[in-house]
């Protein structure tokens, strides 16, 4: 951190080196960054603004008057599916997810800080679950059930589906948390005479919170979004991503937008509670530091 | 010491390995053991070995024809998404003086991520087609008379929706890697004479190498599982492996499913595997 300041006038300086200004360059790339930004949420937003027409709405601009008619017609409709249902058990399979994959990727990441026998093994293992074709997973999964005569259902088989997603981002999030870990923290512990599951719950714990924090955030939000695991996995009843497939195929009405529209406002606000703890958490360290 | 902490090492690790090894490790030696057999047709597997289901993926050209659809997309889309993901970054790393602002615009290219990526891909819709806005644009400033077909249900608007999506996994790792960039590097190659361009070529690019290699394991290993954004963005007219692999479950062929989820899973293993023996993958996240 001592560096900060020095690195900061390093840094506009060294690329800009003539005295007068940014450079050139500058321009260029800021225009390539606005218009990634844009391109980023402009498609999004237009499906939000759409969302909102009225009964005579239809998929492309202009807007056809105003009201939340799209809305209601989405849980109210037989003909667009199970909405109501498939949202409740995404929430409730992000949740268990979210609890298995923060506990999992904690202990992994205290596994992580020395090396032991096989490590090698189990990174790779892990990092070939991360890129593994998520349907091809879902299929083996599927034919193991068939084969060992266990039903899939949305809350067993998909919930370990979706671990298998999960778990390798969370335990990626965990190493770069652990590297900013200093292990003499918990060394001064036991030296105090702390046990070992004391000096977990009273050192290790709190100084990784805001890490474990982030890995809820993957957890939860990954396995909310997930759709190829799942689909062979999940049984006879949907999640949220298998209606919303099956709606892009079947419903070509506002509706569909305005399922986009209630879906990222749940997104957001899970984002803003979790960016906002650790915001929180950082804040209330920062200023319990005793002055030096 | 050692002992103990080797101990201390697989406890802690059990609970990953209980989820691994059943929905990970199983499930590939079940797909696999069935790319072996053949089908009854209903759904059913019959235990006689053969290889009759990867002599058919290499000798059928429709298959082939497949793969090469494939690995277009997967090239298209890493190279689109190099490019932008590499610039956006360098923006952020060597342009923004404040670092708060530069960590906040990089949470702004981030937030999507956490967001539902079939919406993302459908919102494309009333941009792209026949009747969105792109084309009345272009139409109202006299630009063309008729609207452009290609830009929605074709390739431009499959690789569209693959950028979209995945620019972001470019971004974070190649943001890391040059934010670890010592600026003192960049001051004394400029004290000592180096141009931009040498900057970039001698110092920039060798040392975000490892962020670009990550990147593009995400980048390659999501494109070639996906068959989602292909079908629905293609409108039909594009397939791609693990489309068809879906196509062949839906009518109950286990076993060429299995082949070509083998096959498809060996591509796409060699491709991570050459970029984990370049870099250290697992040095560059600890570090």
């Amino acid at each position: 951190m001592s560096t900060a300041p020095a690195s900061k006038t390093v840094a506009g300086h060294a690329i800009a080196p003539r005295a007068s200004g940014r450079p050139w360059t500058f321009y260029v790339l800021l225009a390539v960054f606005v218009l990634y930004v844009l391109a980023l949420y402009g498609p999004m937003f237009c499906i939000y603004i759409l969302s909102f027409q009225d009964v005579r709405g239809g998929l492309v601009f202009p807007m056809k008057g105003l009201s939340l008619h799209w809305f209601v017609d989405l849980f109210t409709q037989v003909r667009t599916g199970d909405v109501k249902g498939s949202f409740d058990r995404s929430v409730k399979l992000a949740v268990i997810v979210t609890v298995i994959t923060v506990v999992v990727s904690f202990l992994a990441g205290l596994a992580f800080r020395r090396r032991f026998r096989g490590d090698g093994v189990v990174f790779y293992l892990m990092i070939g679950s991360l890129v593994a074709p998520g349907l091809v997973l879902s299929i083996g999964i599927g034919l193991l059930l068939t084969f060992i005569g266990v039903e899939a259902r949305w809350y067993t088989s998909a919930v370990g589906a979706q671990l298998s997603w999960t778990l390798p981002f969370g335990v990626l999030v965990m190493f770069a948390v652990m590297s900013r870990f200093d292990r003499a923290w918990e060394e001064a512990a036991y030296d105090l005479g702390a046990s070992r599951w004391q000096a977990m719950r009273l050192v290790v714990i709190p100084i990784l919170a805001p890490g474990l924090v982030a890995v809820a955030l993957f957890g939860f939000t990954l396995s909310y979004d997930e759709f190829a695991r799942t689909l062979q996995t999940a049984g006879s009843l949907n999640t949220l991503p298998l209606e919303i497939w099956s709606m892009t195929l079947n419903v070509t009405s506002p509706s569909l937008y305005a399922l986009g529209t209630v879906t990222t406002i749940i997104s957001f606000v899970i984002i803003a509670v979790c960016l906002g703890t650790i915001g929180r958490m950082q804040k209330r360290r920062a200023s319990r530091v005793p002055p030096l | 010491m050692a002992a103990r902490d080797g101990v201390f090492g697989w406890l802690y690790i059990s609970p990953l390995m209980l989820v691994l090894v059943p929905f990970f490790v199983a499930p590939i030696l079940v797909v696999l053991a069935a790319s072996f057999l053949q089908s009854d047709g209903f759904g059913g597997l019959i235990a006689s070995p053969t290889l009759q289901n990867y002599v058919d993926i290499f000798t059928s050209g429709l298959t082939l024809n497949l793969y090469v659809e494939t690995i277009k997309f997967t090239l298209l889309t890493w190279l689109f998404s190099l490019i932008i993901g590499f610039w956006v970054a360098y923006f952020l790393v060597f342009h923004i003086r404040s670092p708060l602002l530069a960590i906040g615009l990089f949470l702004l290219c981030t937030v999507p991520f956490w967001t539902s990526n079939i919406i993302r891909m459908i919102s494309w819709i009333p941009l792209l087609g026949k009747e969105g806005l792109i084309n009345m644009a272009l139409i109202k400033s006299g630009v063309v008379h008729e609207p452009l077909e290609f830009l929605l249900f074709s390739s431009f608007s499959v690789v569209v929706a693959y950028v979209h999506q995945l620019t972001i996994f470019m971004i974070v790792p190649i943001f890391n890697s040059m934010g670890r960039i010592d600026k003192r590097v960049v001051e004394a190659a400029l004290d000592a004479g180096a141009s931009r361009f040498d900057i970039m070529r001698l110092i920039v690019l060798p040392l975000s190498k490892n962020g670009i290699a990550l990147g593009t394991i995400f980048v390659v290993s999501i494109v070639m599982g996906d068959f989602f954004v292909i079908k629905v963005m293609s409108g039909g007219g594009s397939a791609s492996v693990v489309g068809a692999l879906y196509e062949d479950v839906g009518v109950l062929q286990y076993p060429s499913a299995a082949a070509s989820a083998v096959v498809l899973t060996i591509m796409v293993t060699l491709v991570v595997t050459a970029i984990l023996r370049s870099v250290d993958v697992r040095k560059e996240i600890t570090l």
